[in-house]
């Protein structure tokens, strides 16, 4: 069987969400829904022969029979609102605003410990790209501190997430700490004007306490670095992560070192350029994290 | 006589870039004790990169930033206490714990080109009924139009005051003027000019914008900051002084709190050396100096070469974590220089 999923949300991430599940087989895309009938984004559905209504959440209450899981790409204040009303008409939820109701996702780490739950959140775009390496370094040592710095092209930023800048970093820094395994985490976000725009960069921080084994953590960077590559494309090391000598007064205890990885994300261009890979890299989990789903619903309904 | 502007001391915020966030308890009671007793009407305090900026990024602080603004609540008489806030840094809810401990003003800095960033943190001091003002940094970036059209944007989210802010120590005098003459002529809130010293223009360049309109200047007592430092506080009461502009602050006071309290505090003198002038002139942002020098350093190459490479690529302020990116490069491409299979002496005979 095939999953019949919507996307509600028609900004950048529904429409490059949209061009992704265009391509999936286990997942069929019934309607892209916005609340502006001029947008680009239901244009382009449109023309795709998607259907494309612009009554937001009330569109998906009028076919809740025809709909078997919803990707939310609103904003974290509508998110929070279309969670309720999901809920009260059982459709599965894939959250990809920082509203952040259900249980974190990051593919590489935990997808199968919530495939049952009714909403999962996909975190942000930072967090999809820094949380695996700081559960990677993770499962090498013990991580007291770890922090992100999420740099973004400002054309890729849209009215969502400048203002939602602030769960932005809230929500990451929670799933450093909750999925990374970090014991206190940090988040930040730096919006860049640059023309040509730059490609989205990402550093993560942690840091090593005493005894750590410095050459198993690197190892197991480059092992996750391989493993989110292979769903985000354009996912790759900007230079070979560095440990650096401290001592470093961190807010979890001072430590000797810290490991820096200085990664980038090249988007797979398919509806902003490919500076934007801040918008692939969360598209491309809720993808892995929709296909995944469709096979436990698929597994429930032949049960 | 009332003062035709509004001085802000910022030695105690983006003075702690000198000392790499490191201000104790002590000093904080004692300068802000000094500058309150000059006459000083606003001082800020906070981490350097602002609210929440201790970090592996920026630089942990050596002691709480709360605990530092509590302290400077405690001991200012008459002046008004105020933090600096970055969004995507710190978060609304920072604004909140500082104006439970008394804070009053609120500074929301943004780079220029993102003041809609700023939407959600300059409401909340609103709400909070705190003073807010906007902070458009990096503003040498932008021409005085395209600065003016952002700055409407931070009054209409309702600041009372937007700075233009040189963080790079970029701008030239005229360039200046040029941009608070747009801002003074466009806007219907106050304007201010945050000077730095890279180009040893500091000082005129805030001259220059009290004459084009400006009605808030910062500084820093001793010319404390990032780069060749800020603006120096008592310079520039000095002059206006001379210059018969009142300012309602004792220069020879202030004197005394950069002599004596300030200068001893600060790690390095604050001089126009190869490392501001390469800022100044590349239009870097002035808080990497000290990171870049480090990553140098450590990675054996020359910090000249890294801030003019953050000037190509055009960083902003916050983008920290790209030191070591280019530092690792340049490395890499003195490594690769280095093993080039050289000709061995006298081969060619």
């Amino acid at each position: 069987m095939t999953v019949r999923c919507a996307i509600i949300g028609s900004g950048n991430i529904g429409t490059d969400l949209m061009i992704k599940l265009r391509r999936s087989a286990a997942l069929d895309l019934v309607a892209l829904i916005g609340i502006d009938a001029a947008s680009d984004g239901l244009a382009r559905a449109g023309a795709l022969g998607i259907d494309a209504p612009h009554s937001g959440i009330d569109w998906v209450r009028e076919h809740a029979a025809e709909i078997d899981l919803v990707f939310d790409a609103t904003s974290a204040y509508v998110h929070v609102r279309n969670a309720g009303v999901l809920a009260e008409l059982g459709i599965a939820a894939i959250d990809l605003t920082p509203a952040a109701r259900g249980p974190k996702v990051v593919p590489t780490v935990n997808l199968d410990e919530h495939l049952g739950a009714p909403n999962v959140n996909m975190i942000t775009c930072g967090g999809q790209a820094t949380v695996p390496i700081v559960a990677a370094v993770s499962r090498a040592a013990t991580v007291p501190y770890a922090e992100m710095v999420s740099t973004v092209a400002s054309r890729s930023a849209g009215p969502g997430t400048r203002q939602n800048i602030d769960e932005f970093t809230r929500t990451t820094a929670r799933a450093l700490e909750e999925i990374g395994g970090a014991a206190i985490g940090k988040a930040i976000i730096v919006l860049n004007p640059a023309d040509p725009p730059i490609l989205m960069r990402n550093t993560v921080f942690c840091a090593l306490p005493d005894g750590s084994d410095h050459d198993a953590v690197l190892a197991s960077i480059e092992q996750m670095v391989a493993d989110v590559a292979r769903y985000v494309p354009g996912y790759r090391l900007k230079n070979r992560p560095v440990i650096e000598e401290g001592p470093f007064g961190t807010p979890g205890g001072a430590v000797p070192h810290r490991v820096v990885v200085l990664l980038e994300v090249a988007g797979a261009g398919d509806y902003l350029p490919t500076y934007a890979g801040n918008l692939d890299i969360m598209t491309a989990a809720a993808v892995r994290v929709g296909e995944a789903k469709a096979g436990h619903l698929a597994g429930l309904a032949a049960a | 006589m009332t003062a035709p502007f509004r001085l802000t001391d910022s030695t105690l915020r983006d003075g702690s870039h000198a000392v790499a966030h490191q201000y104790t308890l002590a000093q904080v009671t004692d300068i802000v004790a000094g500058l309150d007793a000059a006459g000083v009407p606003v001082i800020e305090v906070s981490h350097g990169d602002g609210l929440g900026g201790s970090s592996f990024s920026y630089g942990f602080s050596g002691t709480d930033e709360m605990k530092l603004i509590a302290a400077a609540v405690a001991t200012a008489r008459q002046a008004r206490i105020a933090c600096l806030l970055l969004p995507g840094i710190g978060t609304a809810e920072d604004l909140k714990a500082i104006h439970d401990v008394g804070v009053s003003v609120a500074r929301v800095a943004t780079h220029c080109t993102e003041a809609d960033i700023a939407e959600q943190h300059i409401g909340m001091a609103r709400r909070l009924g705190m003073e807010a003002v906007g902070f458009l940094m990096m503003s040498h970036m932008l021409t005085p139009e395209e600065l003016l059209a952002q700055a409407r944007l931070m009054q209409d989210f309702g600041a009372d005051t937007v700075y233009c802010v040189d963080s790079a120590g970029a701008l030239t005098v005229p360039q200046a003027t040029d941009r608070i003459t747009a801002l003074v002529q466009g806007l219907h809130i106050g304007v201010g000019m945050h000077a730095h010293e890279n180009l040893s223009l500091s000082v005129a360049i805030s001259l220059a914008a009290l004459e084009a309109g400006a009605t808030h200047i910062d500084g820093c007592t001793a010319g404390a900051g990032a780069g060749a430092g800020n603006c120096p506080t008592e310079t520039l009461v000095t002059v206006c002084q001379k210059m018969g502009i009142d300012t309602g602050i004792e220069a020879l006071a202030l004197m005394d709190v950069a002599e004596e309290i300030v200068r001893p505090a600060l790690r390095r003198p604050q001089i126009v050396d190869r490392a501001a002038l390469t800022l100044g002139l590349a239009g870097v942002y002035g808080s990497f100096m000290l990171h870049a020098e480090r990553a140098a350093e450590r990675y054996g190459v020359s910090q000249a070469e890294i801030i003019l490479e953050l000037g190509r690529r055009k960083a902003v302020g916050g983008q920290e974590d790209m030191i070591i990116d280019v530092a690792l490069e340049l490395a890499a491409r003195k490594a690769e220089q280095e093993a080039a299979p050289a000709q061995p002496v006298g081969a060619d005979r």
